[in-house]
């Protein structure tokens, strides 16, 4: 069972060739407002997240998603149930 | 927040749009001057962005299959048949297609969109699982939306992805219901459909095919790529359309499952939208008849992409990665595409302009889509416009 740490720790280093050297990442970070994410990026980001934890996870939790750490919350809450 | 708030991004980038001179949702065709040209801003304009692959939209059969409806049976039909009736030709149009994809039967739909989000959000619902190409159209992604399904993206013309994605599935994956499109409408490139059926058949999951940029472009016989690469009796449901090589609105699925019937029955999008009306129904079925008996159109569309795609690949233009009927230039920033896109049209060639987030990857893109009604002088023509912009302001090799 992998903790909230260990998630928040896996998504910030898939989100980091992602994004400009200098920014910096904290798990309240807004991929939107904060890192200037459209739709497209983020769902390429969460292919890259369901492969990294070999799991699916439905595009259906993006209207929940602002943040890292909601991102987080949502794998855990996921690897939690398989 | 305010309600229209949310409107204030795309209010800016249309006002940036404006201020650059692009109108690009706002061309007027004054007037239709054949299949392949209009009158723009007072200049006969080539139009190379109107997915009439047949050229088929004054065809004297279909125009007059139109005006004989119109006259026998009216202007339309003013509401759904689940309320209003059947008429005759709505029957009519459904038996041709089942004979045309020879299949057990089909639903016909008042646009392709209607068919996609009526297909997919009945076929699939709460509990279960859709997997879809990355760049399946919008219309796809909606109709997943409203199914209340799962929906899980594999990466785009990869079947490898697609098996590892269905593999997570477990057990789920022998309900899922996999998407994908004969020819992507962006970037004019075919989906591996042979592979994707066969890991579609190792974990008996269902696939529906929308071939609506396919349909009387690939295959001996028009019937899309399904045809085109053997796998027609692996896949569930084929969509499409009527707006572009019949040349008229509409859409359609085609199946063999019995369960279509029933589908027709549960399907909202259908019920609650007005039938196709009679002069629609009529020039249809004439357009079907005339691309079933004349393949010649298929050949001269194929001369004609082969010849446009051709002429990018000398100047060099980054272009999709096979020739087809739908060819994209991607350029590297959006102020390069939309004041090309202007050049173009004062030089009397009209393309699609598609920016992000619409596009796959990101980039802009002026998008050509070649039509059988083309002269070879015409495509030449194109292929010089996009030359001598080419030669104004370089644009940016992948």
């Amino acid at each position: 069972m992998q903790t909230y740490e260990t998630i928040m720790e896996q998504v910030t280093d898939l989100i980091k060739p992602l994004v400009s050297e200098d920014q910096s990442l904290t798990e309240n970070t807004d991929l939107v407002s904060d890192l200037g994410f459209d739709s497209l990026k983020v769902m390429g980001l969460l292919e890259d997240i369901e492969d990294r934890f070999d799991i699916s996870v439905p595009l259906n939790i993006l209207p929940d998603i602002r943040t890292i750490k909601d991102f987080a919350v949502q794998l855990q809450r996921i690897l939690g149930e398989n | 927040m305010a309600i229209f708030d949310k409107f204030q991004p795309l209010a800016a980038t249309l006002k940036s749009m404006a201020e650059c001179g692009v109108e690009s949702v706002h061309v007027v065709m004054e007037k239709m001057l054949s299949s392949t040209e209009a009158v723009v801003n007072g200049r006969p304009t080539i139009l190379a962005g109107t997915n009439n692959y047949l050229g088929l939209t004054f065809d004297a059969d279909c125009v007059e299959a139109a005006c004989r409806a119109l006259r026998s049976e009216g202007t339309g039909t003013t509401g759904s048949r689940a309320a209003n009736g059947t008429y005759r030709t709505h029957v009519a149009l459904e038996n041709d297609l089942a004979d045309f994809f020879n299949c057990r039967s089909v639903i016909v739909f008042s646009t392709g969109y209607v068919a996609n989000l009526g297909m997919i959000s009945t076929l699939a619902g709460a509990g279960d699982v859709i997997v879809i190409d990355a760049d399946c159209h919008a219309s796809i992604y909606d109709g997943c939306r409203l199914s209340g399904a799962d929906i899980i993206r594999f990466r785009h013309n990869d079947p490898a992805d697609l098996e590892k994605r269905l593999r997570r599935l477990g057990d789920r994956s022998a309900n899922a219901l996999v998407i994908v499109e004969g020819i992507y409408s962006m970037m004019g490139d075919r989906s591996p459909l042979a592979e994707i059926a066969a890991v579609k058949n190792r974990y008996g999951a269902y696939l529906l095919v929308d071939e609506a940029h396919s349909l009387g472009v690939l295959g001996d016989h028009g019937r899309g790529l399904a045809e085109e690469a053997g796998v027609e009796r692996h896949v569930d449901f084929i969509v499409g359309t009527f707006s572009k090589s019949l040349g008229a609105i509409g859409g359609y699925c085609a199946s063999n499952h019995p369960e279509l019937d029933l589908i027709r029955m549960a399907n909202r999008p259908y019920i609650f939208t007005a039938s196709p009306s009679p002069s629609i129904i009529a020039s249809t079925r004439a357009a079907l008849a005339t691309m079933r008996a004349r393949p010649e159109l298929r050949a001269r569309l194929w001369d004609n992409a082969h010849r446009l795609y051709g002429r990018f690949q000398e100047i060099g233009l980054p272009t999709g990665p096979e020739p087809s009927p739908v060819i994209a230039v991607r350029l590297a920033t959006r102020d390069s595409a939309l004041s090309q896109w202007c050049t173009l049209l004062e030089r009397g060639v009209y393309v699609n302009l598609v920016l992000p987030p619409a596009t796959p990857d990101g980039s802009c893109l002026l998008r050509c889509s070649v039509s059988a009604g083309h002269t070879p002088e015409q495509i030449d023509r194109i292929g010089e416009a996009f030359s001598s912009i080419t030669a104004d302001s370089s644009i940016p090799a992948d």
